[in-house]
């Protein structure tokens, strides 16, 4: 039920995502989901893409540090007060979220949001007993 | 099982007593020789009012002249040779990348002394018969190449002379040749082992067993790195191309401090500054005079190290004393805000803060009147974190031990890997734009 992140740290300097998509375009890799944090200095890549495994081998040969991270991602109402229901829930547990993205393209009327939160498991069964929905990364890959 | 590591144990664990009347001894004729045969000490000499007979054993040393890199340059090539040159054997030259190179000259026996004291060091890095020893030192007019290989060929290892460079089929070659023995710079063992690490070759394909690491200071943490990543025993060299080569100096398995072949040299420890010989334990420069050397004998040669001397007996029965691990250069002390600096102590401060994949760059600059001084770190896997919050913890953590090693305000920035120019001899760590 977690989902695969690809994390990547950049330095703040032009060409350099291009340098990444560039890679990514040549391996025929697939982004589903992108978002970038920034510094003064650097920033770090997320990426959900179809081939983790391919993505991250060639992103590490073209000279970058990458590592694997487990996200959650979670269907939600697309409409206002939406994502704040699933906020108010994980806060009234004392789950941290420690950043959320969301996703490229969005297959139904639902929304879609990555989260990564310091305790993935129970926010998983916290989710679940709130009904909401927790695709399984299978799933996330057949969007 | 220590004891085997010993080459020639006459002479490495001999009474300190009769050690220092047999260094006595070689000084008086090594003084004789050079006021005779070498105009430039002669004159030195006499300008002091000093003749050979003034120096009747170690006692007198501190009489002598110091001779730096620059009285070599000064004589180039050949004016400080105490032989004839149809003497000499074999030349070598420092690189000579401030300036002119220094040249340096030794007659067979010298070549005869020189495999022995390497052969001393490799056997007392793990080296002995049995051994496949890879020498990843450069060969050439660079003495580490030739210097390793003679020691190692006179122990009766089997010898690959590799030279430097060529990192993946280095590592090919060790893998298929057998190697147990690398000898090479610090730096690049651990680009070897990030090659490695790179080309999918894992450390159980390989035999190695010891390293043998000269050339450029490192620190423990270094070493450390280097013995988890490799999974060997890393032992340290010292040597300089105007005193001999490497087989200087060099450490047993103990790694507690490198034993000098003082039956070969005598060491002193001075102030950088004032020249005063310091008393043992005290940090200063390391100054080396040669008492059994013919081509080129040098006296009180200042080495530019930072070290200090230890007497005490070493758990592995050798009786010579050892000099710690050089902790810098004193042409590498960068003195910024009228700190002394050394780029060995940041990369101490980076490996203790969480394995850090030793890759740095000082930078230092001149801010309107004020020095500032910037470190370049290179983020590795293991730094690494998909949080931005963790990574500036990290970049602070750093900042902050730095600062309260240094005493001066620093700023570190976090780069990509290979940021940072990679070498495949002596590692590149300072860039000081003040002058330029």
């Amino acid at each position: 039920m977690f989902v695969q992140q690809i994390s990547v740290f950049v330095e703040n300097k032009k060409g350099r995502l291009a340098d990444i998509t560039k890679v990514l375009a040549e391996n025929n890799i697939d982004i589903s989901a992108i978002s970038i944090a920034d510094t003064a200095n650097f920033g770090v890549l997320r990426m959900i893409v179809n081939e983790t495994e391919k993505a991250v081998q060639v992103i590490r040969e073209a000279g970058y540090t990458v590592s694997i991270t487990e996200v959650l991602a979670v269907e939600m109402e697309d409409k206002p007060g939406g994502l704040h229901k699933v906020l108010e829930l994980l806060g009234k547990e004392s789950i941290s979220v420690e950043y959320l993205y969301s996703f490229v393209r969005c297959p139904s009327e639902k929304a879609l949001i990555l989260f990564k939160v310091d305790n993935p498991q129970k926010t998983v069964d916290v989710l679940r007993r709130g009904h909401f929905r927790v695709l399984s990364f299978d799933e996330v890959k057949a969007l | 099982m220590l004891s085997k590591l010993i080459w020639n144990k006459p002479y490495e664990c001999m009474d300190r007593e009769q050690l220092l009347k047999l260094q006595s001894e070689r000084l008086v004729s090594t003084v004789q020789r050079v006021y005779h045969n070498v105009s430039y000490y002669r004159n030195l000499m006499q300008k002091r009012g000093l003749v050979p007979e003034d120096i009747r054993g170690v006692e007198d040393l501190s009489k002598l002249p110091f001779t730096t890199k620059q009285d070599l340059r000064d004589n180039y090539p050949y004016g400080l040779f105490a032989v004839p040159l149809s003497e000499i054997v074999r030349i070598h030259a420092s690189s000579g990348t401030t300036g002119k190179p220094t040249v340096v000259g030794y007659t067979r026996t010298d070549i005869v002394s020189w495999s022995e004291l390497m052969a001393r060091s490799l056997t007392s890095g793990g080296t002995d018969k049995n051994s496949v020893i890879q020498i990843a030192y450069g060969y050439g007019l660079f003495t580490g190449g030739l210097g390793a290989h003679y020691g190692a060929e006179r122990i009766g290892a089997s010898v690959i002379p590799i030279s430097g460079g060529n990192t993946k089929r280095q590592i090919t070659i060790m893998k298929d040749f057998g190697t147990t023995v690398l000898a090479c710079t610090p730096s690049y063992a651990l680009y070897i082992a990030e090659t490695m690490a790179e080309m999918g070759i894992d450390r159980s394909e390989l035999k190695l067993k010891y390293g043998i690491f000269g050339a450029e200071p490192w620190s423990e943490a270094m070493r450390r790195e280097i013995e988890e990543k490799l999974q060997i025993s890393a032992i340290d060299i010292y040597g300089l191309s105007e005193v001999i080569g490497p087989g200087v100096a060099c450490e047993c398995q103990c790694k507690n401090g490198l034993h000098i072949y003082e039956d070969y040299f005598i060491p002193e420890i001075i102030d950088p500054e004032t020249g005063e010989v310091l008393p043992e334990g005290q940090q200063g420069e390391l100054v080396i005079t040669t008492i059994n050397k013919e081509g080129l004998p040098v006296i009180r040669y200042r080495t530019r190290d930072i070290t200090s001397l230890n007497y005490q007996p070493c758990e592995c029965g050798r009786t010579l004393v050892r000099m710690s691990k050089v902790l810098g250069r004193t042409d590498d002390m960068l003195i910024i805000r009228g700190v002394n600096v050394f780029p060995s102590q940041i990369e101490s401060v980076l490996m203790e803060i969480g394995e850090t994949e030793p890759h740095y760059l000082l930078i230092v600059d001149k801010v309107g009147s004020l020095d500032s001084l910037e470190v370049w770190v290179e983020v590795s896997d293991k730094l690494f974190s998909d949080e931005v919050r963790k990574l500036e913890d990290l970049n602070r953590k750093i900042t902050h031990e730095i600062q309260s090693l240094l005493g001066l305000s620093v700023k570190v920035k976090l780069v990509e890997p290979k940021t940072i120019e990679r070498s495949e001899g002596k590692a590149k760590r300072v860039i000081d734009k003040r002058n330029q």
